[in-house]
């Protein structure tokens, strides 16, 4: 018994992500290796072989693997899935892109984000924006998971030694090729592996107004997150969007400011480890998750707060 | 050329929902149902495509329980042409769906299938992607702008946005901010009426949906406590420095 762990990286790093993956495949009892297919990839191979934990990492390399296109990925993962029980991912964009595709190709049905590991063969999953939690069975000879990475502490970076091993890259379908990306360019940490992250909701009114979240964030280190109706306003881009429909945390901090906190958001932060909430309605659904809350306009408190961090 | 638009009917996004007291599932008796909001993303911009001139037909599928039939006239009457009720009065899992879809494909032949990322039941978030691959064809999932002209695709990804060129026939499945849905007008539910839906079931299609996955139980999270109110933004900062540690 052996498991797959699909790596994450963008050829120069390895995701944090995929550490997480990695602590949720040490609970099943087998060995696990880490498959890392990219190009000129050299600097992810070698960080993988000291993640914590793993036995083996297997390389693949090819221009065609550089952009993680499904299509592409897909016919690798899919050939060496044979020799392995579990073949997951982290439940990132891209590991939520390519694991359905390998999972059909060895048809397999997925476990989609795994919040817990029972025994190699049963996991708990959330469904319904995590307002229900299902543990499932599933009789699959190869049992493909995403992994949700909240759920999982991850792994030490270092301090394991695996052996590195080349393999071949597989026949791929020439289907898709990778045009551009638009990528937010922060100095401040990525919304999933942020240790504090301060959101706005609607109450932001605009835009423009997260400035001043984003002051509050410098002092504390933090990332910038919104709620779904901010993204639907159009005040910020749809990768700050945390919930059901988009990017799930856990954070040590939470600061929720102008959010009302509907079920769709809260499923994507409410098992961060403390909860503050900033809004005027104190009816608002937000304060009966929030640690501490405050009633207020956010437009004077928040300024406070910055001035209050010194 | 034909565009293919699988629709679910899910408990409402607005309902609360209840787990059953014997573990089984969530409680749907008596609930409001609705057609999950991807889908809706998904119908719109199947018709907007056949209002640009660059889609002929655009035909509706559910697989489901016979009251499915509701979710595919909310379609037509967005504007869809006609449906196809797949009945099945078992859940049936992503993988069998997308073997059902692909039957649907084989006989059907559109060259665009437009799915919703996920559905806010199950949250799985597989079903277009496991079409594409049955079929052997390019997926562009997640997206937030369809140009069929140039054949790219716009995805959200992690970090931001993400452009694909993609061959057609292709599987787009729909995320956010590809489209706000129309509301349809009361002459258009009227017409609804009289489009066409085709039955036929799994089975007609030759496709096994006995589940793979075998629920054990399901049950409610662990509940968060409501903490306290705090007066002042000093005392918040105090609390958090000195109480919970955290900054």
């Amino acid at each position: 018994m052996t498991s797959l762990v699909v790596a994450e990286h963008d050829n120069a790093e390895l995701k944090g992500a995929t550490l997480n993956a990695v602590a949720a495949a040490k609970q099943l009892s087998g060995d696990v290796h880490l498959l890392v297919a990219g190009d000129n990839c050299d600097a992810v191979a070698e960080a993988a072989s000291k993640v914590e934990g793993v036995a083996k990492v297997l390389v693949a390399k090819s221009p065609d693997y550089a952009n993680a296109i499904a299509e592409n990925l897909a016919p690798l993962i899919v050939k060496l899935a044979p020799n392995y029980t579990h073949v997951m991912a982290p439940a990132t964009t891209s590991g939520k892109n390519v694991m359905p595709r390998v999972a059909a190709m060895l048809d397999a049905q997925q476990i989609s984000e795994i919040v817990a590991v029972t025994s190699d063969d049963t996991f708990d999953r959330p469904i319904y924006a995590g307002n229900a939690i299902a543990t499932v069975q599933s009789a699959d000879p190869i049992k493909v998971m995403t992994v949700r990475a909240t759920a999982f502490d991850p792994v030490a970076a270092d301090g394991g030694s695996a052996a590195v091993e080349s393999v071949d890259a597989a026949e791929t379908p020439g289907l898709t090729s990778y045009v551009g990306a638009e990528l937010q360019k922060s100095e401040r940490p990525e919304l999933t592996a942020a240790r504090v992250i301060i959101s706005g909701g609607r109450g932001m009114q605009s835009g423009d107004n997260f400035v001043m979240l984003e002051k509050v964030a410098d002092k504390l280190g933090a990332a910038v997150g919104a709620s779904r109706a901010a993204v639907d306003a159009g005040f910020v881009p749809n990768d700050y969007q945390v919930g059901q429909t988009g990017k799930i945390v856990a954070p040590e901090l939470y600061i929720a400011v102008g959010i009302s906190g509907a079920i769709q958001h809260l499923a994507g932060m409410k098992d961060s480890k403390v909860i503050v909430a900033i809004n005027k309605d104190e009816e608002a659904p937000i304060f009966q998750v929030a640690d501490y809350g405050i009633v207020g306009d956010l437009f004077t408190i928040i300024p406070e707060l910055e001035k209050e961090l010194g | 050329m034909k565009v293919l638009v699988p629709v679910k009917r899910v408990i409402d996004y607005n309902v609360k929902i209840r787990v059953k007291a014997d573990q089984t599932g969530v409680e749907t008796a008596n609930v409001k149902m609705s057609m999950n909001p991807f889908d809706e993303i998904s119908v719109e911009e199947a018709i907007r495509l056949k209002e640009a001139g660059k889609a002929e037909e655009v035909i509706v599928v559910s697989v489901g329980p016979q009251q499915c039939q509701e979710t595919i006239r909310t379609a037509l009457a967005m504007g869809a042409d006609r449906g196809i009720l797949v009945l099945s009065d078992q859940p049936v899992e992503p993988l069998a769906v997308a073997k059902i879809l692909k039957a649907l494909v084989e006989k059907e032949g559109p060259e665009l299938v437009i799915v919703g990322k996920q559905a806010i039941d199950d949250d799985s978030n597989q079903t277009g992607q496991m079409l594409a691959a049955l079929l052997g064809w390019s997926q562009a999932t997640f997206a937030s702008k369809i140009d069929l002209d140039a054949t790219q695709v716009t995805r959200e990804v992690d970090g931001g946005l993400e452009t694909l060129k993609i061959t057609l026939p292709a599987v787009v499945t729909s995320d956010l901010r590809l489209n706000e849905p129309r509301y349809a007008s009361l002459p258009n539910i009227m017409k609804a009426k009289k489009k066409p839906i085709d039955n036929t079931t799994p089975a007609d299609l030759g496709v096994d949906t006995n589940p793979r996955l075998k629920t054990l139980k399901v049950v409610e999270p662990p509940k968060r406590q409501a903490g306290v109110k705090v007066e002042t933004v000093a005392e918040l900062v105090s609390k958090l420095k000195n109480e919970a540690k955290v900054i």
